[in-house]
């Protein structure tokens, strides 16, 4: 690792109980960033908000909400890049294939990926050898 | 979940003594409001003062509330929300769809 790299590896079981601690995780790192200028309270929200999203995109659509499944995440800052992964080991899904929300119909869901693509500056899923990967990426300066 | 609910001046007024309203607990409000409109109840107040932070599952049970305020012919608000949680319907338009009132007794005037 660099000097100066941030490395923070989680696994928590496939459960919606634990998205406030992995929320919590990514709001306590924004606080934590010594060179970042803009505003804190946004990016600690704007974390916890991709954190919370992707987690649970893994628990029900790709982990097929079984309990005994884990989600494996990795926090990554070096320099001025921020890279989170969120791993599922389930079927996974076609990012490309979720539309964008229709702004003039109400739908219920499907507003989860649409806010992290809003929020970060990539964001790509593809399969490694055990399960998929969702990769989110954000220029910090 | 916790739920406080109040009537006042016919509004049934839905305090979410929650930090977060995520996919781990919105299920439950999405319920309660469908329960009391099927109940009969025509004006309901969802008031997030409490609320720091909403995901896309609390605002799908926030726009499932009002179907279902629509579906009964009643009407659902919302007051207090906290800036980043305003942010958020921002982000996703909805912020065009719901009334929304900075403080209670501003949206009690407004039933």
């Amino acid at each position: 690792m660099e000097k100066n790299e941030i490395e923070v590896d989680i696994k928590v079981p496939n459960q919606t109980r634990y998205l406030s601690l992995i929320g919590r995780i990514g709001e306590d790192i924004a606080k934590e960033l010594v060179k970042y200028t803009g505003d804190r309270d946004t990016l600690a929200y704007h974390l916890n908000l991709v954190l919370t999203e992707a987690m649970v995109n893994a628990i029900k659509h790709a982990n097929t909400g079984d309990p005994d499944k884990m989600v494996h995440i990795v926090i990554n800052i070096c320099e001025d890049d921020l890279t989170i992964k969120v791993y599922d080991f389930g079927q996974g899904f076609d990012i490309n294939t979720i539309p964008a929300p229709n702004f003039e119909e109400l739908e219920d869901r499907g507003r989860g990926i649409y806010m992290i693509k809003s929020l970060m500056d990539s964001v790509c899923y593809r399969k490694v050898c055990d399960g998929n990967v969702l990769e989110m990426k954000k220029r910090l300066n | 979940m916790n739920l406080q609910t109040e009537t006042r001046n016919d509004v049934v007024i839905i305090y979410v003594k929650e930090e977060r309203l995520d996919a781990h607990n919105s299920g439950e409000l999405k319920i309660e409001v469908q329960r009391l409109f099927e109940e009969g109840k025509k004006n309901v107040l969802v008031d997030l003062k409490d609320v720091r932070f909403i995901d896309s599952s609390g605002l799908g049970a926030l726009v499932s509330g009002f179907k279902n305020a629509i579906s009964h012919q009643g009407i659902l608000k919302l007051s207090s929300l906290q800036s980043q949680v305003r942010s958020m319907f921002e982000l996703t338009r909805l912020h065009r769809v719901f009334e929304i009132f900075s403080s209670t007794s501003e949206a009690l005037d407004n039933f």
